[in-house]
């Protein structure tokens, strides 16, 4: 129970903007928060920002630990595309829905299992070595999907975005089901510590024992994984492969997620579920600008403004000079 | 002594710089002298970069002032030094590899015509004024093209060419072969001649000899003294170095000699070492027993350790852990045969700054028992807590993060790491260093306790009259290679200073 409490508190951040952009949503459309049981599912906004959100829920989940470790993966939004395009391919050419699904998710690992090994056993950048499947990535999907949007009627696999489960969207339980599980991945083993120790100090890590390159290598392909599932749950929604489009820059929403998540660009401390909830502050920001009926593009202007925002509060520099500032301020104020 | 001493151009007094919690540097004074070389010399952690660092504005100082030809100075910048007539060639050549030799001569100060760059006036320029300085290239060609001992050398012109005062040189033959190095010293006495001030920073004694007019000695961010080199004895500078002069009695008593360690040594290592690292050396070391390594800073003292633990990988020799061959590829198989190590660097390779107390204690342990074994939060608090009661680390509790400890406690943080692995071998590479003298008498205290409850210890120390007071065997390094070893009542810190002094003529070339 302490725990939980602690965990809680230092959300504060996190739960304090989801807040603030759920109570926006919720002045631009009163009823926002109704919530109704309708066949065994439940609707409303909150609902529906849990479930459009689920993607990048999943690519952040993958994210954290990757960014925890002083690195960074460009390609989740690709594998999401390459996925997409395996399982669409794979249904379309007669293989049983099990089995497409199963090899839409090996080839995430796959992918994973690349970026590792570039940046574990190679010691390439890590933003250099995940470019490289960002860019060749599309190409691969596209060789996949042979340049068209490759639709599909297999009716297991749209379930995957469709489906209901405990009266909730599938993508939604698959989410947080993802982040349950490598929430206890990560702190139920050494994982956690591992990954915080090699992102704070890889060189004393290694001198302590630790197999710095099999948690480097970890941590891409989890990210692969997961990356791979969210590719499914994009797919399966609009029930074909879009190699082009599927998890166009989501890379950098995940990204952006996990970093208003609390986790430092500079690794070390990392918490799956604050960057859960990045990804929802993210969601909720854009269904409100949508729902108010702006321009989608002002999103983006939006979205900077509030990640300039965080980033700025964590810089180190930051602090110092707002509390130059406030004793100035003050100053003035006993002068008057 | 008769000949006018030529006169001062930079005078230096009482320069201090505090960092939290340490001094390192507290009132030296530094005097340079036209036409002179001067090596300014000392260990690790004796405040010579601090002192370079006030000298080119990179750090601003607390107390104390400089004069360059009698006028004081207040830079606030390395640009402010250089407008002095300071200028500084670090180890890691501070040049751009991707332009060319010519605008790394000239950056920041490029000839120009019509507002543009003058490229080939700059080329030519360039070619000539390097050519005064024995080098004869083509200036327009990339700086990467060339070797290391060019890039050095093209430093220096720059530096000169910027400002023909002072030139501060740290440790400019790290990286140079022999034949290179006559080659840097020419230029350097010749540079000499013209009437520049030329400060020298080298852990080379043998080129201090060839090269120096004049030493300063810093340790422990205090002015040790400053001697003409014709009249310092290499056993009283080595003396000045090491806080210890050769005469005198240790004031730490010495334990009575024990006959050598009975039985099989627990690790032997025959003629191991690595090209380009350290040559061969042998050590044997003894459960209940203190091999001690004594040497100066760059001596390779550093370097046994890093083959003993698998940091570095051996090319010759072998190391054989109870009677068998083993060959050490990282760090973890060293701990899987139970040895642990408490690098002398703290701060880089030791603690895992941002973590907590409690997190760095269990890190060794853990990564031993795998990430699926994971110790529960219970048992690391227990082992924490344990430790810290132990070794009487000073912390409220265990969840705050190391940093923030003293660095004594650090060391002390450090040392749980490595006991909470239980290990039958712990090496440590100056574990007294840049901890205050409670601390350093604890610390001294836990160590001669683990030998006695029969773990075999590595110490390498800088400090004397510690190895001298608690090993049971002394090995001396000197010039990356073994220079000796001393056993039983032998162990004298005089002993050792003359072991690392003696005359030696191949060149430390690294």
């Amino acid at each position: 129970m302490n725990a939980v409490i602690q965990r809680l508190k230092a959300a504060r951040p996190q739960l304090a903007l989801l807040v603030l952009a759920l109570l926006v949503n919720v002045f631009v459309a009163p009823g926002f928060l109704d919530l109704r049981l309708q066949d065994g599912r439940l609707f409303g906004g909150l609902i529906d920002i849990l479930n459009r959100g689920a993607p990048v829920m999943l690519l952040a989940v993958g994210m954290a630990p990757v960014i925890a470790t002083r690195g960074i993966d460009l390609s989740v939004g690709v594998i999401m595309a390459i996925s997409g395009a395996v399982a669409a391919a794979g249904v379309n050419a007669g293989l049983a829905w099990p089995a497409a699904i199963l090899a839409a998710l090996g080839t995430g690992l796959a992918c994973g299992l690349w970026n590792g090994l570039l940046v574990a056993v190679f010691r390439l950048q890590p933003i250099v070595a995940t470019l490289i499947l960002m860019v060749a990535g599309r190409g691969i999907a596209q060789l996949i999907t042979e340049g068209r949007i490759l639709t599909f009627t297999e009716p297991h696999l749209i379930a995957v975005a469709g489906a209901t489960l405990a009266a909730l969207p599938l993508p939604v339980v698959l989410a947080l089901a993802a982040a349950g599980l490598t929430g206890l991945l990560v702190r139920a083993t050494a994982l956690g510590l591992f990954v915080e120790a090699v992102g704070t100090n890889p060189r004393s890590s290694r001198l302590a024992g630790v197999h710095t390159g099999l948690v480097l290598g970890a941590v891409y392909v989890w990210s692969g994984l997961m990356a791979a599932l969210a590719g499914l749950i994009a797919t399966a929604d609009i029930k074909g492969a879009d190699a082009n489009n599927a998890g166009l820059w989501l890379e950098l929403d995940a990204i952006l997620a996990v970093v208003i998540g609390g986790t430092s660009l500079y690794g070390g401390r990392f918490s799956i579920g604050r960057s859960v909830l990045g990804a929802l502050v993210l969601q909720a920001m854009r269904t409100a600008i949508l729902r108010a009926g702006l321009p989608p593009e002002l999103n983006l202007v939006l979205m900077a403004l509030v990640v300039a925002a965080v980033l700025t509060q964590q810089s180190p520099a930051f602090r110092p000079m707002a509390t130059r500032l406030m004793a100035r301020l003050k100053n003035k104020e006993a002068r008057a | 002594m008769a000949v006018t001493p030529p006169p001062v151009v930079l005078a230096a007094r009482g320069l201090t710089r505090q960092y939290p919690g340490v001094r390192a540097l507290d009132g030296v004074d530094l005097t340079l002298r036209a036409g002179e070389i001067h090596a300014l010399l000392g260990e690790n952690g004796a405040g010579k970069s601090t002192l370079i660092n006030l000298l080119t504005g990179a750090q601003p100082r607390d107390g104390g002032t400089i004069t360059v030809d009698g006028v004081d100075i207040d830079p606030d910048g390395p640009g402010g030094a250089v407008r002095a007539g300071i200028a500084a060639v670090y180890q890691e050549i501070t040049l751009l590899p991707n332009l060319s030799v010519a605008q790394n001569l000239y950056l920041g100060r490029e000839p120009t015509r019509w507002g543009l760059v003058h490229r080939s006036r700059m080329n030519r320029e360039g070619a000539a004024l390097l050519r005064r300085f024995g080098l004869t290239i083509d200036a327009s060609r990339p700086l990467s093209d060339f070797s290391t001992a060019v890039q050095q050398l093209i430093a220096i012109a720059r530096a000169v060419d910027l400002s023909a005062k002072v030139l501060i040189l740290d440790e400019p033959t790290a990286s140079l072969d022999t034949a290179e190095v006559q080659t840097l010293f020419t230029l350097l006495r010749s540079l000499r001649d013209q009437g520049l001030a030329i400060v020298f920073v080298t852990h080379f004694l043998d080129q201090v000899y060839a090269l120096t007019d004049r030493i300063t000695v810093l340790r422990n961010g205090r002015l040790v003294g400053e001697r003409r080199t014709a009249d310092l004895p290499r056993l009283d500078l080595v003396a000045m170095m090491l806080g210890k002069t050769p005469t005198a009695e240790s004031h730490l008593s010495r334990r009575p000699a024990t006959a050598t360690p009975a039985g099989a040594p627990l690790v032997r290592a025959e003629g191991l070492g690595r090209r380009r690292l350290v040559g061969a050396f042998d050590a044997e070391l003894h459960a209940g027993a203190v091999l001690g390594a004594a040497g100066l800073l760059g001596s390779g003292r550093t370097e046994t350790a890093l083959l003993l633990f698998g940091v570095e990988t051996a090319d010759q020799g072998q190391l054989l852990v109870d009677g068998k061959a083993v060959t050490l590829r990282s760090p973890r198989d060293a701990i899987r045969l139970g040895f642990g190590f408490c690098p002398e660097d703290r701060k880089l390779d030791g603690i895992v700054a941002g973590l907590s107390i409690r997190e760095n204690i269990v890190l060794a342990l853990q990564a031993k028992r795998g990430w699926w074994r994971r110790l529960s939060t219970a048992q690391q608090h227990e082992l924490a807590d344990r430790y810290i009661k132990l070794l009487d680390i000073r912390t409220p509790d265990a969840e705050k993060p190391i940093q923030l400890l003293s660095g004594g406690n650090q060391q002390k943080a450090l040392l749980a790491r490595w006991l909470a692995t239980e290990p039958r071998l712990l090496i440590l590479d100056e574990p007294t260093r840049g901890i205050d003298v409670g601390a350093h008498a604890e610390i001294v205290r836990l160590l001669e306790d683990l030998r006695d409850r029969g773990m075999a210890l590595y110490v390498i120390s800088s400090e004397i009259e510690e190895v001298a007071a608690y090993s049971d065997r002394v090995l001396v390094m000197r010039d990356r290679a073994p220079a000796g070893l001393l056993e039983g009542e032998s162990i004298t810190p005089a002993a050792i200073v003359n072991a690392i002094a003696a005359d030696h003529h191949t060149k430390g070339a690294a």
